[in-house]
Formats: structure tokens, sequence, C-alpha cells
């Protein structure tokens, strides 16, 4: 299995330019970096650039002109930046859809019910397998590993947004709302606050108050 | 220095020195992939691993600095379980396609698996294949084999200045590649070959070929350019396979020039293997004798001062002087090595070498290069300038340069103009990098060919001592003032008085019907067409190229490969190689040929063998007496050479190069070389096609 190779196979935009928006949120990122050692601004200058991606065309990942834009900001070999962006899993460096799906299949999640989650996933958007896309082009489902929320298992990160607690039915309408163009609040699906026990206090259920 | 024990032996080794290299000195050999002498440390394929006494955990020792007293130990069950388990875990994803890998029989993962590989594999899953990647036409790629060690990448961004190696992705989908899909922009290639561990990167020349252990190998060096290089000729049969670099730390340390590795494919290319004559305007083959008794015919009643010789940039120093020799008993003082008509001041000889010498960079603090590109006249010295770039950190060693390069050249240069009238700049003072070069302890300043081939060019080097004396990059204690050749044989013809003498005619002066007859050995870069058409040209030379083309009678000479010769590098450096192979057909050793032509025109030179040749070569210059060796030493007499600073011309300097990969009649004939011209220099064309 070769991840990255088929870089050439990938259709690629001809040119990329960072928008006025990013620019301004690049003035803020390297304003805190000696600027001898601006290759530091690597990653935040990924996200800018797939968020801008997002923003215009709808799909967040980063082309590899934009790659190559961030190491000629950067004074920084191509090859550093290609390096970087393929190492860390939220860069995207093929078009996604709209909303990007990432699954937690790690153990927690796994044994609170990821599979069914997985399921709803593939059975509302009709994507066959991780890493693929829905025919509208407005969803792609990754698996990924453990997202530090394990006391709101099973998860499903949108974008951006942790959506906790899910079971197949709740996923279902929350794929369906984003369909819409809504977006659900993010945090628990289910009656909680935060992590919070679920169904209420399970201790200092007694207030020094009420003993009187 | 610091006191560590290895399995018991005491040894001292140098603060900062790693557990791995005391472990060297104290003669164990530590199996290793990832680490290499010559780049930054890795430490990611943990063959290394050794035990450190009081340590919890076996420490991979290329990257664990020792410390007094510590006690390593080399072999214990704990480290050669340890390595069996990292062969295991190297071998999971290792094809075992040793019989069709062109690595086998020099392959550290091989020799290394014969040590701590396992007799069967416990893995039973798939295993993971890689996908080749395109790396230009000299690097063959087999990605299912790399083991990740890194050197490549490595080697890419630290000695060859080209960062266009990476490992992308990560984990069980980590794969190095150029990520696009382009051929490695670098004269030093194929370096990566002999540096990958295992059979990744592979020499595609050279491909399915032989095995090392059918090669026999001779000692040479590389005539492609002026560094000298030490290479050895790997050789089956009557053909040479390979060249591959020797360690030879004052010259090359362990790398070669692209041109010096994957040239000699044109040694069976062209070949000129009998003597030809012409008649009624054709060339018709014919015997040795033939061919002489034409020559001495056409010689004959030809006043010595209309004979005229002219010896190429290949030429060994024997053949160099015989046809001196040959010229002088003919009564000619017609010769010439400099087809480029450079200029030079002979009457010292650190006004035409490299007098800091190539590892004398690495103690230089600052660099002027004027009128040179060192990135494709010297690709080798180009990796040494780079070195001492790196060593100096940020601005720890600043380089100018004046003429703008027709290559990155691999480090930061400022440059500081385009023609001579920045050497005036400089001198008088009041440009910031005349305080730069000031403030070094040791300056130092190249001048290359592109300021020496001018009509100025006395003018230009009087300037550039002049400045070297005033910024101190000459004296007692130290010599940088450095010319950079780009011919193998010019510093030797120079050392031999192959210029012409009193009266003489150089290059050009023999052009357009200057003399009558006209010798040349190995002479083919430059115009052929400016000859007069009443010349008579004898062309001796191994390559039916330019020159031969024009010749009335070509003597069938041997390529560096076929002869054993002395050759001079540009730092002064007396060099020897040895023959690999027999010249093909009927050619013959150069200097034999010279010789038994002499006695055909009743000249007959003094000398029967190479020895006798090489002590005449001793008697005429006393530094061929030192083989290998080089002084190093300051200079006290601070008189510059011949010429008047104030007379530069405006123009700017020339790149010398501006096809690296032909450059001489071998290159020309080498289909691989033509194959890099096309990809690298005219890619243009390639994308037409």
């Amino acid at each position: 299995m070769s991840a990255h190779s088929p870089i050439d196979q990938i259709e690629q935009p001809a040119s990329f330019a960072f928008d006025e928006e990013s620019e301004a949120e690049i003035a803020t990122i390297l304003a805190k970096y000696p600027a001898e050692r601006k290759a530091s601004g690597t990653l935040p200058l990924l996200y800018v650039a797939q968020k801008q991606m997002g923003r215009l065309t709808g799909s967040a990942w980063v082309p590899r002109v934009a790659m190559d834009e961030i190491a000629r900001r950067l004074e920084v070999a191509p090859i550093r930046v290609y390096e970087v962006a393929t190492f860390y899993l939220m860069f995207n460096t093929k078009p996604i859809g709209r909303y990007h799906l990432q699954v937690c299949t790690t153990t927690s999640c796994w044994l609170r019910g990821s599979d069914d989650v997985v399921a709803a996933c593939k059975k509302a958007t009709g994507i066959g397998a991780f890493g693929q896309s829905s025919a509208d082009g407005l969803f792609t489902l990754t698996e990924v590993e453990c997202l530090g929320a394990c006391s709101n298992a099973p998860i499903l990160q949108v974008d951006d947004d942790f959506y906790e607690d899910l079971d197949g039915p709740r996923t279902v309408e929350l794929i369906e709302a984003l369909r819409r163009g809504e977006r659900p609040t993010p945090g628990p699906t289910i009656d909680r606050m935060g992590s919070a026990p679920a169904g209420g206090r399970k201790t200092l259920t007694d207030s020094p108050a009420d003993q009187g | 220095m610091v006191k560590v024990t290895v399995d018991g032996i005491q040894v001292e080794v140098p603060n900062g020195s790693s557990a791995l290299q005391a472990c060297e000195a104290a003669g164990k050999e530590i199996p290793r992939f990832c680490f290499h002498e010559r780049l930054s440390v890795a430490g990611n394929c943990r063959m290394c691993l050794v035990q450190v006494v009081r340590a919890p955990k076996p420490v991979a020792s290329c990257g664990f600095p020792v410390a007094e007293g510590m006690e390593i130990l080399t072999d214990t069950e704990i480290v050669r379980k340890a390595r069996r388990a990292v062969m295991e875990f190297l071998l999971i994803n290792h094809p075992l396609d040793c019989p069709i890998c062109d690595q086998g029989g020099e392959c550290d993962l091989q020799d290394q698996a014969f040590g701590y590989g396992a007799d069967h594999s416990r893995y039973r899953e798939a295993k993971r294949a890689v996908t080749d990647k395109y790396l230009g036409p000299l690097v063959k790629t087999v990605m299912t084999r790399c083991i990740q060690c890194t050197r490549c990448v490595r080697f890419a961004t630290e000695i060859a200045g080209v960062p266009e190696l990476g490992a992308v992705s990560r984990g069980e989908n980590m794969e190095i590649t150029n990520y696009v899909e382009k051929a490695l922009t670098s004269e030093l290639s194929g370096n990566l070959i002999d540096i990958c561990p295992v059979g990744a990167l592979t020499s595609k020349p050279y491909a399915f070929t032989a095995r090392p252990w059918e090669l026999k190998k001779t000692d040479s060096i590389d005539v492609f350019d002026a560094v000298g290089t030490n290479t050895s000729l790997q050789v089956r049969g009557s053909a040479v396979l390979r060249i591959v670099p020797r360690v030879n730390d004052e010259v090359n340390e362990e790398w070669l020039a692209d041109k010096g590795r994957f040239a000699m494919d044109g040694l069976k290319h062209r070949r000129l293997d009998r003597p030809w004559v012409r008649v009624h305007g054709k060339l018709q083959p014919v015997s040795w004798q033939d061919a002489f008794v034409a020559i001495g015919r056409r010689l004959d009643g030809v006043p010595g001062e209309r004979i005229g010789a002219i010896a190429g940039d290949l030429c060994d120093a024997e053949s160099m002087l015989a046809l001196k020799d040959l010229m002088t008993a003919l009564g000619s003082s017609n010769i010439d090595c400099r087809q480029d008509g450079a200029q030079y001041d002979v009457s010292r000889r650190e006004f035409y070498t490299f007098g800091s010498g190539i590892a004398g960079i690495e103690d230089a603090d600052a660099l002027l290069i004027v009128g040179s590109v060192p990135r494709q006249e010297a690709p080798v010295l180009n990796a040494r300038i780079r070195k001492r770039f790196i060593a100096g950190g940020r601005g720890g060693f600043p380089i100018g340069m004046i003429g703008a390069p027709n290559a990155d050249p691999t480090y930061r240069a400022e440059i500081l103009g385009d023609g001579p009238a920045v050497l005036a700049e400089l001198r008088q003072g009041g440009h910031p990098f005349a305080d730069v070069l000031k403030a070094a302890k040791r300056p130092m300043i190249i001048v290359g060919h592109g300021a020496l081939v001018r009509e100025d060019a006395r003018a230009i080097l009087a300037a550039c001592w002049a400045l070297a004396t005033e910024v101190g990059a000459v004296g007692p204690e130290w010599n940088g003032f450095n010319v950079l050749h780009t011919a193998a044989s010019r510093v030797a013809g120079l050392d031999l008085g192959l210029l012409p003498g009193p009266g003489g005619r150089s290059v050009a002066g023999m052009m357009s019907g200057g003399v009558d007859v006209l010798w040349l050995l190995g002479a083919d870069e430059f115009h052929t067409a400016q000859i007069g058409a009443q010349t008579f040209v004898i062309y001796q030379g191994h390559h039916g190229d330019a020159a031969a083309a024009r010749a009335d009678v070509i003597l069938p000479g041997a390529s560096f490969a076929e002869k054993s010769g002395t050759y001079v590098n540009t730092e002064g450096r007396v060099q020897r190689s040895f023959r690999a192979v027999m010249p093909p057909g009927d050619a013959r050793e150069d200097w034999r040929i010279l010789r038994a032509f002499s006695e055909v025109v009743g000249k007959t030179l003094p000398y029967d063998t190479l020895e006798a040749l090489r002590d005449r070569l001793a008697a005429a210059n006393p530094v061929f007496r030192v083989i290998g060796g080089r002084d190093v030493s300051g200079i006290s007499d601070l008189a510059g050479p011949a010429g008047d600073p104030g007379a530069v011309s405006p123009a700017p300097f020339q790149p010398v190069i501006d096809d690296y990969y032909q450059t001489n009649p071998i290159c020309r004939a080498s289909p691989t070389m033509g194959e890099c011209s096309r990809i690298y220099v005219h890619p243009q064309t390639v994308a037409a096609e």
C-alpha cells in the first residue's frame, strides 16, 4: 500500500495564493517566530491553507501548489513541507467532501459502539469504505485514532467539531442535518453536560446545606 | 579526551565522540545502516545497539555521546539479542529478491543479516510494497527494498545541497521520495548509489551488468575535471563496467562526480582503433608503419617553426612530455596545452594552482569566487565548499561571487557583480565584502576559467593576487590564492611547460594556417574549423570526435583507462593511475606512439620504458618526484603575477561550462551522458518530443 505516491495522479490546481483573510492570520502566526526560525510556521500555515481551500472551494485540502507557496514563504525546500503535510493525518493531500467525517475506532469508542457509528455513516452517505467520498461530494469518511474524548465515546469529528455519545440513529440524524446545511451544536448528543456523568450527578449528591 | 572502556579495552577518544566511534577506536566493528561518517546522525535504524554498563536498556551507539569512565559492552547476549530483533524487524518488509538485486554481494543488509539474521521468518502477514520513484537517468530505484535509513535524504540535503528527497507519510506508509516526478538535479547524484546500504538505489546504466566479485579493480584518477578524484575502475574482461570513488580525505573524501562515474560507457563508442590516412580527401585505414611514413613524408623539409602541437584536456603527463620532447627534437617551439586560450603566469606555481588545497577549504573563513561556477567545473570541490559553509553555521562562512553562476551554487553566495570591475571596488575598500575578507583570518579567493580565458586574464589574475595580498589571503602562514582548473591535464601541462617557447605560437597562432603541420594530442575542445585549410593535421587520440574528422592522419591512442598515467590536479597534487584494460584494436599508449614515431623521423626520444619516461618527468620538473602528497605551505614572496591590475575590461564573466555532461570526447560518445544532457540541460526538447 502506498498512501502518497500518486501525487501526480491527483488533479492539482494550477496555482494557489493566500487570500486577505489568510494573509492576516499568517501575519499573526509569523510574528510568533524569530525571522530565521520561521520554518516553525509550517504547521500553522498548512492549517491556514487548508482552511482557505475549504472556505473558497468547499473542499478543505492542501494542494501541492499551496505547499510550494508555504515553502517559498518560509524559505525551506518544498520537500520539507511535503514531509510535514503527509506526516500529519489532519492535513488532506487530496480533495475531500464538504464535510469531513472522522470516526474514532480506537478501543474506548470501539467498545462503546463505534462500529454502529461507522455503519450509520456509510448508510447515510452511501460511502463504501474509509477514505472515500460520497457520490454527491458532500462527505468524506475517515477512520481516525483516539481523539482524546474517550469519556464521551463513541465520537464522530465533523471538520473541527466533536459530536459525542453517538449511536447509529443519532449519527444518521446528524448527517441528515448536515446535508440540510445545518450545523447542530457540537458536544454530547445525549442528555449530558460535557463529560459529566450521563443521567445526572453520581457523587456529591447531598449538599452540606441539606444536612442542616 | 575521554577515557572509555570497550569490552575491557581502554581507549581514549575526543570529547563529544559517540559510543560507536569509541567502539571503532577499540577495534570493535559495530553494525549500522543509517549511520554514515560524513552525514548527520539520524539514529533511526537501531542496528548499532550496544550495552552501556548501568544504562537500563541497550543504546544506539551512533548517537550516544561518550562520558568519562563509561563502560561499553558490544558482545553480550543482550546486545546480540537486540540486534537480532532489529534485524528481524528490518527484514519484515524487505523483499527476498537478493538474486535479482544489483546490490547483491556488496549489500550491508545482506552482510549483516549473515551475522544477525534468523534462518527463517516468523512473519506471516502481508509484506508492504512501495511504488518505485523516478530520480533521473542515473539512479534506479526499487523502493520496496528501502529500509528507510534516510542516508539518501541526508546526503541530498547536506552534501549535495539539493534538498529534493524526503520521507513522506509515516509509520507503515513512510516512503522515501521526491514527491514530485522529477530527476534529481545534482552533479553528485551517483553517490546516492554508494551511500544506500541496500539495493533501493542502484546504478541505472549498470543495472544487471555484473556482480562485484566478478570485477577486477584498478586504481585510477578521474580525468573529467581537474579535482583528481581517486577512483577505482572495475573491469570484467575488456570492458570497464563501472567506476566508483576511492576514499581520499585530502581530495574527494568519498565522493565522485556524475561525469566521472557514468561517462565510461563512452569508452565503448566511437573509438579510434586503427590508424587512418586521408587519401584523395577520404580517410583510409592503414598500418602503423604507413601512417608514420605518411607523416614523415609530409614533415620532410618543413621547418620547425611551421610545425605545431596542441595537447588536450584528458592527457596524461607522460604523453604530454613525450609530445613536447618530440616537438623540441623537430625544432618547434609551437606547443600549447591551453585549448581554451586561458592565460596564466607560470613563473611560480602559486599563480596557477589551488593554493589552499581542497582540504584547506575547511580551514578558510571567507571565500571570494571570481569567474567560476565550481558546481559545474568541479562538483566534488563544490561539495567541500558547501561542507565548510554548513559547518560555519549562519553567516559563519561568507561567500562572495563575481560573475553570475548559471546554476544554484548549493550555498548562499552573495553576487557582488558580474565583471572584473568589482575587483577594483574591493581593493579600494569601502565595499562591504572587502571588510568581510579583511576581517577574516584565512580568506580565500578562487579564480576560475571564466576569468582566465579572457583577453584581460593577466590583469584579472594580477588584480586577484593584489587583492589577496591586501586582505591577507596570502602570507607565510596561509595560501588562500586558488586557481580552479577545469581540465585534468592542465596543471601537468603547465608544470611541464607545454606553452609556446620563445617566438612560438599559441593555439590561436596555430590556427588559420599559422603552421603547416599540426599535431593534436587528444585536443578536441576548440573550433577545428579555424585550422587553416592547407594545414596537415595529425590527430592522436582515442575518440572520433571533432578533431579526428578534420585530421589527415589519425593515430589511435589510449584513453585514461587503457594506460598508466600521471595526472596533476588543480591543487598541484601529482597522482598516478594504472591501466585497467588494453586499448582497443591497434590503439597504443600515447607515449609509445610518440616514441615510435620519433624513431621514424630519426629523432629517437631517449626513453624506451615507462620508468625511463618517468625519470625524465621527474627531471623535467621535480614536482613529479612526489606522488600523492602535496606540500601545504604559506607564501613568503608576495610579488604578484605579471599584469596590470587596472587594465581590466568591464565585460561580464561568462561561465566556461554550458553543458556539464558534454565537455570532452568521452562524454560526447557516452549514451548515458547524452541522456543526462537531454534531461538536465535541454529539458525543453524532451518536453517537445
